[in-house]
């Protein structure tokens, strides 16, 4: 029996409450998946989609971008730039045919420890079920060179 | 060449209870670029902080990286280590992994391969790391305090008193505000005016206080330090230093039926006026909305005529002051719901039924019957007055779901205030819950209904109307299961909403702050920012915020002083350099920035402006954002939003976080 598949995952979370509502899972002791690892960012509203394709990119199989609940961002209005653009990236992703549920859009606050360990949990059982991300990923030198390779003894 | 050092902390048993600290030093001084790594029980103890700073001089550190725990925990201690071992405080990074590793997962080696993922994440950051520099900022120790109330009048001795100069603006032509109004104040029953004029005097007479009264913000710009206000100055037509103060020109001033603002319109006051006896400055103004000489084309002139000093001049202008300012006190207070509001309650329909601040007026010694509680339309003194709590508040049907805050405690005030007075008369309280909490409220409010036997009766009212000269007043009593009470009141007290100042809505825009759907104003952080609010060097102060009594106003606008005072202490502002920067290059393509302002236009501070960059004859070269780093807080929403990546934020720029991404996924 082959192991069982362990997605890496990449969290996009702002500095003021996700980061601190995973500082609270760990100082509460709740314990979760380790497949998420968490990148920190001062505010949602800085979040560049751009780095969400190149986590795919790289080997990403999902993705989670978390900030203050709207009302509650620490800089007024951050996470409603973020979840405007996320609307806006997120038809584009569809119309290139891209799995969208690849990628969780979530608010945990500061206050909401338990909520971020099974945020992570989901997202991991979710992304175990869907398997590698294979598609958009970046072709590594080898491949390239197999494939016109191919291409010339044919 | 990056030599990066790599610090791993054990913190006692919490990390490497569950990680193999170990093989994470050992694994990361492998990582490229890496001259350095090692690990030690306790990172954030003094031989801790010794071995960081020695390894760095010793190994020649570009950056370090400290895997322990959070960094909202720890970063200010290794930063400032780093410091002291001479390299750039921001060339330090933690890598989180007790918080979001050891605690919360199992002893394995996914956990281990998890701590040095992060650890090999940060190491990527820190090398594009770069050294930054605290902003430092001038501040100009003047504090402005809008509004002449309480909250404000607190707010400008405080600061004054601390040696710093103030400017208060007063829309009205006296400061006092709303407390100036009020006869006795809970829950002692002390006189308000009492307490109240002899701080309004001292306001006046203080050295350090420049009192504007009759005047406005009219806008603002700048930032925390360096605030560039501008005020208008409303045409008093009386010439403030000739005037004495003696009061004949509204003596025989013929405008004698202006609705008086100051008695709640139960009264008349001239067109040249004083707004109440003890008013501050207690010179007059004239209102060229109803003087004949400004309605009527240069008709009567009799105060003119009459001036002993020759201080009235009709051709005075509005004028404009500009002032700079350090930081800005908002104490603008509060506003009561009005008439039309309550046409169930028949306020506005019936004379006899007033609000609270009517009452006040009524009872008060200054006020128009002397302090003497007679009903309005007849003059006599009533037998029976029905109080209705929470009128319009708490009420979404009326769009206010908040509580008014003061009601309960100003109506059990009236209640008594009305007993003390006639002892044979009956006081009727509909209430729906009694909030008395706060020093000796709730017994002020048992001694309204035990020893002063106001009747309080837990239910709505529904509707008053008038029948055979009495003021008939339907309700519930839902203590009695739900029966209808009806009582014949010769006068009704409505406890109307107390509701955001008519103009709130601008000045905020003006001074940049946010407002709640109310319109009243969005303090910084509910619980640990109370009286800042989200732009720096401005604060809060009284019901401007929410509503308030007193002693909350007060100790709000103390707390907004010692937030000014503490701006103050210094000369110049020292602020983190977290802080977007356009990027900017050499002549002739000056930056990359297209002037397209995407980046103003999503700016929560308003720190990115249009800057024309011209060439030395003063044509323009082009137009590009420009960040205004006094302002700018960090958020870094311009940088996702810009076109070509010509706006980043130091701390989290474009190439540091590109590279935490790489850095994380290719192991």
């Amino acid at each position: 029996m082959s192991e069982q598949f362990e997605p890496k995952i990449v969290a996009f979370v702002c500095n003021w409450c996700t980061y601190a509502g995973a500082d609270l899972a760990g100082t509460s002791r709740t314990k979760y998946a380790t497949n998420v690892s968490i990148i920190r960012f001062p505010c949602t509203g800085r979040i560049d989609f751009m780095l969400l394709m190149k986590a795919f990119e790289n080997g990403a199989d999902g993705i989670i971008v978390s900030g203050c609940h709207p009302n509650d961002c620490h800089y007024t209005s951050g996470n409603f730039h973020a979840r405007r653009r996320w609307i806006v990236f997120r038809s584009l992703l569809d119309f290139m045919g891209f799995d969208t549920d690849r990628i969780t859009f979530s608010w945990v606050s500061a206050a909401e420890g338990t909520k971020w360990a099974s945020l992570v949990d989901e997202t991991t059982e979710k992304i175990r079920a869907k398997g590698t991300f294979t598609e958009f990923k970046k072709l590594d030198y080898s491949t390239l060179e197999k494939l016109s390779n191919d291409a010339i003894t044919k | 060449m990056a030599r990066i050092g790599v610090f791993i902390c054990h913190c006692g048993e919490n990390i490497s209870a569950t990680v193999d600290v170990a093989k994470v030093a050992e694994k990361a001084g492998k990582l490229s670029g890496v001259a350095f790594s090692v690990d030690y029980k306790y990172m954030c103890s003094d031989p801790g902080q010794t071995l960081i700073i020695e390894s760095i001089k010793e190994h020649k550190l570009t950056g370090i990286v400290v895997a322990a725990c959070s960094p909202r925990m720890h970063e200010g201690t290794f930063r400032k280590a780093a410091e002291k071992a001479g390299i750039n405080p921001y060339l330090c990074e933690m890598a989180n992994i007790r918080e979001q590793v050891s605690w919360v997962h199992p002893k394995s080696d996914a956990t281990t391969q998890k701590a040095l993922d992060i650890v090999r994440t940060l190491v990527e950051k820190v090398k594009k790391n770069v050294a930054l520099f605290p902003i430092k900022v001038p501040v100009t120790k003047t504090a402005l305090v809008i509004g002449g109330g309480i909250a404000g009048i607190q707010s400008a001795l405080d600061i004054a008193n601390a040696g710093h100069k103030v400017i208060m603006v007063e829309k009205k032509p006296s400061i006092g505000g709303h407390m100036s109004q009020l006869s006795e104040t809970f829950p002692t029953l002390d006189c308000s005016q009492c307490i109240l004029t002899p701080r309004m005097v001292e306001v006046a007479q203080h050295p350090n206080i420049e009192l504007l009264t009759y005047a406005e913000v009219e806008s603002v710009s700048g930032f925390v330090g360096n605030f560039d206000v501008k005020i208008r100055m409303k045409a008093k037509s009386v010439d403030m230093k000739k005037c004495t103060g003696c009061g004949a020109c509204s003596q025989k001033c013929p405008t004698k039926k202006i609705p008086d603002e100051f008695n709640e319109g139960m009264g008349f006051r001239t067109a040249i006026y004083s707004p109440f006896p003890q008013a501050v400055p207690n010179k007059p103004v004239i209102d060229r909305d109803h003087c004949t000489w400004f309605t009527k084309g240069g008709k009567c002139g009799l105060c003119k005529k009459i001036c002993p000093t020759g201080a009235i001049d009709y051709e005075t202008q509005d004028e404009f002051r500009d002032v700079k300012v350090g930081a800005i006190i908002t104490a603008t207070g509060f506003d009561l719901k009005h008439a039309d509001f309550f046409p169930e309650y028949g306020y506005g329909q019936f004379k006899d039924v007033i609000d609270g601040m009517q009452f006040e007026r009524l009872a008060s010694a200054s006020g128009p019957t002397s302090g003497e509680i007679r009903r309005p339309s007849d003059g006599k003194i009533p037998e029976k007055i029905v109080f209705v709590a929470c009128a319009g508040s708490r009420d979404k049907a009326k769009g206010i779901e908040y509580c008014s805050k003061i009601c309960c405690m100003y109506t059990a005030k009236h209640a008594m205030l009305y007993k003390h007075k006639n002892h044979e008369g009956k006081a009727y309280v509909f209430y729906m819950d009694i909030r008395a909490a706060g020093k000796n409220y709730d017994e002020f409010v048992r001694r309204a209904i035990e020893d002063d036997d106001v009747n309080y009766i837990r239910g709505r009212v529904s509707r008053i109307y008038e029948k055979n000269g009495k003021l008939i007043v339907k309700g519930v009593d839902t203590l009695m299961n739900s029966e209808p009470v009806e009582i014949e009141a010769d006068m009704v007290v409505l406890a109307t909403a107390v509701v955001a100042n008519i103009g709130a809505e601008s000045l905020a825009q003006k001074l940049h702050i946010s407002y709640d759907q109310h319109h009243f104003f969005s303090e910084a952080h509910p619980k640990l920012k109370p009286v800042e609010t989200n732009t720096a060097g401005i604060m809060l102060a009284g019901a401007c915020q929410s509503a308030k009594d007193i002693p909350e106003s007060v100790s709000q606008a103390s707390a907004s002083a010692s937030k000014a005072i503490g701006l103050f202490s210094s000369d110049e502002l020292t602020r983190e350099p977290i802080v977007a920067v356009v990027n900017r290059q050499a002549p002739p393509n000056f930056t990359s920035c297209t002037g397209c302002l995407l980046c103003m236009e999503v700016c929560p501070y308003h720190a990115i402006e249009k800057e024309e960059i011209k060439d030395r004859a003063g044509n323009l070269i082009k137009v590009a954002a420009h960040v205004n780093a006094g302002l700018c807080q960090g958020c870094g929403t311009c940088v996702a939003m810009c076109r070509n990546k010509s706006i980043d934020i130091q701390g989290f720029s474009n190439d540091q976080m590109m590279s935490e991404v790489m850095a994380l996924l290719n192991s």
